[in-house]
C-alpha cells in the first residue's frame, strides 16, 4: 500500500517534459536507423535481423529499464554509488583482459547474442559516485586539495581503464565532467586555460600560410591573442583598470609603430618584436605585482608566460610527439589538408551527404548517399549525416534544438536540486551530453576532429541507448524525489 | 556560463548547417555525381533504304570502354590490354589523351570518359567477361552505320563523333556522341537520330550498381530514329558509278515527275563504309589529301561551264522573247563571224532554224539569237536591259541559285548580272558580241551537274521541276515541304514541246546518235565545254522518253574530249539501265568501253 503509494506520487513528481523530448529522440533515432540501413530490398522496419528491428528492441528494453530506474528507491542510487563505481571499474577492467579485438579496441563485452560496451555504463555510474562525493557532510571542493585529488581520481580512473581498451573517444568525453567541478566551485582560469590552449594550437597549426613580420601568421595571430588575454586579465580577474589600460595602450602603440615602419620599408625582426613587446608588459605586470602585492596578478603573469611557452612547444609536440595519422586527421578536421580519399573521406561524405539535403531534405527513404553507403559508420557514429541528407536544414536544425531544449531542461533540473548529490548529478549528465552533442554532430559538419562517439538516443546499439536511459531517468528519479521527500 | 556555452555551439552549428545545406550548393552537385551514373541509352539510328525498298545503310553495335577516373582503382593493366587488345604504351597514351584538358575540354574525374572506342565483339566479349576486376570501367554499346553497296557515299554520307562545335551549337550532343557527317547523315540527322534515353542508375561507395533510381521514374527510354526512304535507285547509283570508274565528273538523274534523284554519282568516289569505326580518321585524312578530291562532291559541288547543254535554255528565252519562232533561220558558216569576232562550229546545213540547229548543236545560230536579243535596243532600250531579262529567265529555270537539294554544300554556280559585266567592260561598253560566249554555255556560265539535270527535267515536264530531292519518304512524317517545291520557269510551257523536239532530233540524227534507243524514245543534247585545265569535258543532258518522260539525266566528264564520246554514251546506258533494268547485248560493247575507260589519265591536265 505504501509503496504503491510512493511510486504514485513518483510518476506525479516526474518531469514528464523531459520523458517526452526522450521519447522523441529516441523514436527520431530509430526512424534515422531505420533509414540509414534500409536497403533497396524493402526491409521490415520491425525486422529483428535489420539494424532498426535490433534497435527497437533495445529501445523497449530501455523504455522497462526507466521504469524500473524510477520504480527503484531513490536512496538506493545515493547509497550504493560507490558499489556500483566499483563495479563499474573492476567490468571496465576485466573487459580489457576479456574483450574480443574489434578494429583495434577491446571494448566489447559479448555475451550470448548481445554485445555490451562497459564504457557506456561507467558514465552514469562515475555521475553518480562524483556526485556522491560532493553529498559527503561539508563537502566543498575548493576546501582542500584532498578534495580535487578525489574528484579527479573518480574522474579519471575510469579514464585510464578505456584508454587501456584503446576506446579514446569514449575515454575523452569523461573530461567533460570538469563542467562539474566549474560549477562545484573549480575555478573558471582552468577552464579557460583549457580553452586558450586549443584555440592557440588551432590558429598556430591551421595558418602557417603566410608571413606577418617574418613569422607565420598564425603565430603572430597568437602573440595577438596572448597581448589580448594579459589585457583581459587585467580589466577583468585583476579589475586593475589602469594597469589594462597602460598595457593596451602600450600594445597599441608599439603596434602602430612597426605597422609605419613596415609601410616605410624598415623590415622588424617579428619574433623579437613581439617577445619584446610581450616582456614589457609582463614586466610592468610584475612591478604592479609588487605594489599592489594582488595574488591575482601573479596568476595573470603565469597565465602570459605559460601561454608564450606553450606556443613554442605547440610546433614540436605536433611535428615530434603526434602520430602522422593523427596529425592528418587534425589538420583535415582544420581544413588545411583534403585527403579525399584518406582521413578527410568520412568528413567529405557526412558534408557532401548533409550538403545535399538543402532547406526541406530529399525526404525519408530518398537519401541516396546514405542508402548507396557513402557515409562510413551511418547508423552508428555518422548516423546525423541521414537526418540532414533526408530531412535537410529543417529536420537537422529541429533535432539539434531538442538536444538543445534536452540540455538546457537538465541544466534547469539541475539548478532545482536541494542536495548537492541531485546538483552534481545531474550537471554530470548535462556535461556528457555537451560533449557527445558537440563532438559528433560538429565531426559530422566538419567542424571537429572526427573522434569516435556516438550521437545520444540516435547512434545504433544498445550499451549507448541504454547508458543514457540509465542516466537520464536516475537523474529523473532523483529529481521526482525532491518532492516527495518534503512530504 | 554552462548553458551559455551550449547554446554558443548550438547557435555556430545551426549556421554551419545552413550554409552547408542551404546556402552553398556545391554539395548537391557532388553528392549526384557521388550516388548519380548517368547513363545514356543511345537510340538505334534510322535505317536507310533506296527507292524500291532495297537496305542501304542500317546499324551494327559497337563497345566503346568508359571509365570513371574517381572510381578507378589501382588494377592489373596488363591484364586489361590483353583484354582489349592493345599494348601497355597505347594505353598510357589514350589515358594521357583523356586527362589534357585541352584536347578534352569535359574531362572530370567524376563523369564518365570515353577510354577506348569500337572494341571488336570479340574483345567486347573478353572484357566484358573481366570487367568485375576493373571497378570504374563499363562498356558502352553504341551504334555504328554499316553499308550494304559501295556506293553512294556522297549522298549517304556518314557519321562521326561530335566535336565542341556541334556540343555548342545543339546541347543534345555530349562528348562521345556521334552525329551526320555529310549526305542526308547530315541534312536528316534530327529525323534519322531518334532521341537519346537516360537511364539513372545508382552508384555506392564501391563503384557498384545498386540498381535504378526510384525504380527508374527518372529514366527515358531511347526514342529509335526514324527509318528513310531513299529517292535513289541504289542499284542504278551502283551501276552509275561504275560506268564513272577511272573519271572525273558527275552523273545525276532525276525522274521529272517527282523532282526525285534517281542517282547522283560524283566520279572518283569512296567506299562509305571506309568512314566507319576506328579507321575514320586516317581514312578521312588520305581522302582528304588525295588529289582527286573523292570527298568533293561534284554533283552538286562543282561549277563547270554547261556548254552546248546550256543550248536549250537559249532557245526557250529567245522563243519566250519573241526574238525568233520556230521558223526563224540564222546562218552558220562554220561558225558564227560578227565584227572580227568568230565562235567556230562544225558542217552542217546553212541557214537553219531552231530544231536543227539543236540537233546539230549549232554555235553560230544560238549567238546570233543571242546577240539578236542582247542588241535589240529598240525593244529593251540597252544590251543592259536585254541582258537583265535574259538572266531572269535563267534564274527561273535554276541555273545560278542553289537549287535547294536536300543535301549539305550545294554550290549555286554562276550566271553574271549587268553589274558584273559593267565593272568588267566598264558601265554600256559591252554588247552581245562582247560577251557572246555566254550564248553556248561558255565564258562565266557555271552550273552544277544537277543544274543540268534540272534543266532536263524541266524540258521533259514541258515548263516546270519540282526541287530535286534525295530523300522520298521518312518514317511516321513526310519530308518537309521545302524540299518539295514545285518551281515554274517564266518560260511559257508550250515552248518545251519544240525545244524537246530539237533534242529528239539529236538523238535520231544529230550530235547524239548513241543515245538513239530502239524502241525508247531519247531527248538529248551534247555539250562540249572548253575549260583551262585541259582537254574538254564531255558533258550530256537529256531525258526519256519523249512522251511521258520518266527520267531526266545529266552526265559530266571532266577532260573527256566530245559531249558525244562519253556524256552520251554514259547518259543513255543510264536511262536504259533505269527504264528497262538491263543493257540489252546490242549494247554490251558501249557498256564495256564506260566501264574500262580511263579519262583521268588522258585527261591532258597539268599534273597538280
Amino acid at each position: 500500500m505504501q509503496n504503491n503509494e510512493k511510486s504514485e506520487s513518483t510518476f506525479r513528481y516526474v518531469d514528464w517534459f523531459t520523458v517526452v523530448l526522450y521519447l522523441l529522440l529516441v523514436t527520431a533515432g530509430m526512424v534515422s536507423i531505420y533509414a540509414a540501413s534500409y536497403d533497396f530490398d524493402h526491409a521490415n522496419m520491425l525486422s529483428f535481423t535489420e539494424f532498426s528491428g535490433k534497435q527497437f528492441r533495445w529501445i523497449g528494453l530501455s523504455l522497462v529499464l526507466g521504469l524500473v530506474i524510477l520504480l527503484i528507491d531513490v536512496r538506493v542510487y545515493e547509497n550504493y554509488a560507490y558499489v556500483i563505481y566499483g563495479a563499474l571499474l573492476l567490468l571496465l577492467l576485466v573487459t580489457i583482459f576479456i574483450a574480443p579485438d574489434i578494429k583495434g579496441s577491446r571494448s566489447w563485452l559479448v555475451i550470448g547474442p548481445m554485445s555490451l560496451q562497459p564504457a557506456e555504463f561507467g558514465k552514469f555510474a562515475t555521475a553518480l559516485c562524483l556526485a556522491k562525493l560532493f553529498s559527503g557532510y561539508n563537502f566543498v571542493l575548493n576546501a582542500s586539495r584532498k578534495n580535487y585529488v578525489r574528484a579527479l581520481l573518480i574522474i579519471f580512473l575510469p579514464v585510464v581503464l578505456i584508454l587501456g581498451q584503446k576506446e579514446t573517444g569514449s575515454a575523452l568525453v569523461y573530461l567533460s565532467l570538469f563542467f562539474v567541478l566549474y560549477r562545484e566551485g573549480m575555478s573558471g582560469l582552468i577552464l579557460l586555460a583549457a580553452f586558450c590552449a586549443v584555440l592557440f594550437f588551432v590558429v598556430e597549426v591551421k595558418f602557417t600560410g603566410s608571413l606577418i613580420l617574418g613569422i607565420p601568421s598564425g603565430q603572430a595571430a597568437v602573440f595577438i591573442m596572448i597581448m589580448i588575454l594579459i589585457v583581459a586579465m587585467l580589466a577583468i580577474y585583476c579589475k586593475h583598470m589602469d594597469g589594462a589600460r597602460n598595457v593596451f595602450l602600450w600594445f597599441v602603440g608599439t603596434g602602430i609603430i612597426a605597422y609605419v615602419l613596415e609601410l616605410c620599408g624598415v623590415t622588424i625582426p617579428g619574433l623579437f618584436f613581439f617577445l619584446g613587446v610581450m616582456a614589457v608588459s609582463i614586466a610592468y605586470c610584475i612591478l604592479l605585482m609588487f605594489k599592489t602585492k594582488a595574488r591575482n596578478l601573479i596568476i595573470t603573469v603565469g597565465a602570459a608566460v605559460m601561454s608564450i611557452i606553450f606556443t613554442f612547444s605547440v610546433d614540436y609536440a605536433f611535428t615530434s610527439i603526434l602520430q602522422p595519422h593523427q596529425q592528418m586527421r587534425i589538420k583535415v578536421a582544420l581544413g588545411i589538408e583534403d585527403d579525399l580519399r584518406g582521413a578527410g573521406y568520412n568528413v567529405n561524405q557526412s558534408k557532401i551527404a548533409i550538403g545535399s539535403g538543402g532547406m526541406w531534405g530529399k525526404g525519408f527513404l530518398n537519401g541516396t548517399q546514405t542508402k548507396l553507403k557513402y557515409v562510413p559508420e551511418q547508423h552508428t557514429d555518422f548516423i546525423y549525416c541521414t537526418i540532414g541528407e533526408e530531412e535537410g536544414f529543417v529536420g537537422s536544425a529541429a533535432v539539434l534544438l531538442m538536444f538543445l531544449v534536452l540540455i538546457l531542461r537538465i541544466l534547469t533540473i539541475a539548478e532545482r536540486q536541494p542536495t548537492p548529490f541531485g546538483r552534481v548529478y545531474a550537471y554530470c549528465v548535462a556535461s556528457y551530453l555537451i560533449f557527445h552533442l558537440s563532438i559528433n554532430i560538429g565531426m559530422v559538419i566538419g567542424l571537429c576532429p572526427v573522434i569516435g562517439i556516438p550521437l545520444p538516443f540516435f547512434s545504433y546499439g544498445g550499451s549507448s541507448l541504454w547508458g543514457f536511459t540509465f542516466l537520464l531517468f536516475i537523474l529523473l528519479r532523483i529529481d521526482a524525489s525532491r518532492r516527495e521527500r518534503s512530504f | 556560463m554552462i548553458g551559455g556555452f551550449i547554446v554558443v555551439i548550438a547557435v555556430i552549428y545551426l549556421l554551419r548547417l545552413f550554409n552547408l545545406q542551404v546556402a552553398d550548393s556545391k554539395y548537391k552537385e557532388y553528392a549526384d555525381s557521388n550516388a548519380f551514373l548517368r547513363k545514356a541509352v543511345y537510340p538505334s539510328r534510322g535505317i536507310i533504304y533506296d527507292r524500291d525498298g532495297r537496305l542501304v545503310v542500317y546499324n551494327q553495335p559497337a563497345y566503346d570502354v568508359m571509365m570513371i577516373p574517381r572510381d578507378v582503382k589501382d588494377f592489373d593493366t596488363l591484364d586489361f590490354c590483353r583484354a582489349v587488345g592493345i599494348t601497355r604504351d597505347e594505353l598510357v597514351k589514350r589515358f594521357d589523351e583523356m586527362r589534357d584538358r585541352r584536347r578534352n575540354p569535359g574531362y572530370s574525374s567524376y563523369s564518365p570518359q570515353r577510354l577506348l572506342t569500337h572494341l571488336t565483339a570479340e574483345d567486347y566479349g573478353r572484357l566484358q567477361e573481366k570487367l568485375y576486376r576493373f571497378p570504374g570501367f563499363y562498356i558502352q554499346k553504341r551504334i555504328l552505320r554499316e553499308y550494304n553497296y559501295k556506293a553512294g557515299a556522297n549522298v549517304l554520307g556518314n557519321i562521326r563523333e561530335v566535336n565542341q562545335k556541334d556540343i555548342d551549337k545543339d546541347e543534345y550532343y555530349k562528348p562521345g556522341d556521334y552525329v551526320g557527317d555529310i549526305g542526308i547523315e547530315h541534312t536528316y540527322e534530327h529525323f534519322l537520330r531518334g532521341t537519346k534515353g537516360v537511364e539513372v542508375l545508382m552508384r555506392d561507395a564501391l563503384g557498384r550498381i545498386q540498381g535504378r533510381y526510384e525504380e527508374g521514374a527518372l529514366d527515358r527510354d531511347a526514342v529509335a530514329g526514324k527509318n528513310i526512304k531513299l529517292s535513289l535507285n541504289i542499284e542504278l547509283q551502283q551501276y552509275a558509278e561504275s560506268l564513272m570508274v577511272n573519271k572525273k565528273g558527275a552523273v545525276v538523274a532525276i525522274e521529272p515527275s517527282t523532282g526525285e534523284i534517281l542517282c547522283l554519282v560524283s566520279a572518283p568516289t569512296y567506299d562509305p563504309s571506309l568512314l566507319i569505326g576506328r579507321e575514320r580518321g586516317n581514312n578521312y585524312n588520305k581522302m582528304m589529301r588525295d588529289l582527286d578530291k573523292p570527298l568533293f562532291n561534284r554533283a552538286i559541288q562543282a561549277t563547270y561551264p554547261p556548254g552546248s547543254t546550256f543550248k536549250p535554255t537559249q532557245g526557250l528565252i529567245l522563243l519566250e522573247e519573241g526574238i525568233i519562232n520556230t521558223g526563224t533561220m540564222f546562218p552558220c558558216s562554220h561558225g558564227f563571224i560578227s565584227g572580227g569576232l568568230r565562235v567556230g562550229c562544225h558542217g552542217h546545213g546553212s541557214p537553219l532554224p531552231l530544231k536543227p540547229a539543236l540537233q546539230t548543236s549549232c554555235n553560230a545560230y544560238f549567238c546570233w539569237g543571242f546577240k539578236a536579243m542582247i542588241d535589240k535596243r529598240g525593244r529593251y532600250g540597252s544590251s543592259a536591259n536585254a541582258f537583265d531579262i535574259w538572266k531572269k529567265h535563267m534564274v527561273s529555270m535554276g541555273y545560278g541559285y542553289k537549287l535547294g537539294i536536300d543535301l549539305p554544300g550545294e554550290y549555286r554556280g554562276f550566271i553574271p548580272n549587268v553589274e558584273f559585266y559593267n565593272k568588267a567592260y566598264g558601265d554600256g561598253h559591252w554588247s552581245a558580241n562582247t560577251i557572246i560566249s555566254v550564248a553556248i554555255g561558255q565564258g562565266e556560265i557555271l552550273a552544277t551537274p544537277l543544274q543540268i539535270a534540272n534543266l532536263a527535267a524541266t524540258i521533259a515536264n514541258r515548263g516546270h521541276y519540282v526541287t530535286p530531292h534525295v530523300v522520298k519518304e521518312i518514317q511516321d512524317t513526310v519530308v518537309p515541304a521545302e524540299y518539295l517545291k514545285v518551281n515554274t520557269p517564266t518560260i511559257a510551257s508550250h515552248w518545251y514541246n519544240d525545244i524537246a523536239e530539237g533534242m529528239r532530233m539529236a538523238v535520231t540524227g544529230g550530235t547524239c546518235r548513241v543515245a538513239n534507243l530502239t524502241d525508247i524514245e531519247v531527248c538529248g543534247k551534247t555539250g562540249t565545254a572548253q575549260n583551262p585545265h585541259g582537254r574538254d569535258h564531255s558533258a550530256f543532258m537529256g531525258f526519256a522518253p519523249y512522251q511521258n518522260p520518266k527520267i531526266a539525266v545529266a552526265v559530266y566528264v571532266e577532260n573527256a574530249g566530245f559531249g558525244a564520246t562519253f556524256g552520251v554514251p554514259i547518259g543513255a546506258l543510264v536511262m536504259e539501265r533505269y527504264l528497262r533494268g538491263y543493257i540489252p547485248d546490242d549494247r554490251k560493247y558501249l557498256e564495256e568501253r564506260m566501264l574500262h575507260s580511263n579519262t583521268i589519265q588522258f585527261a591532258g591536265t597539268k599534273k597538280h
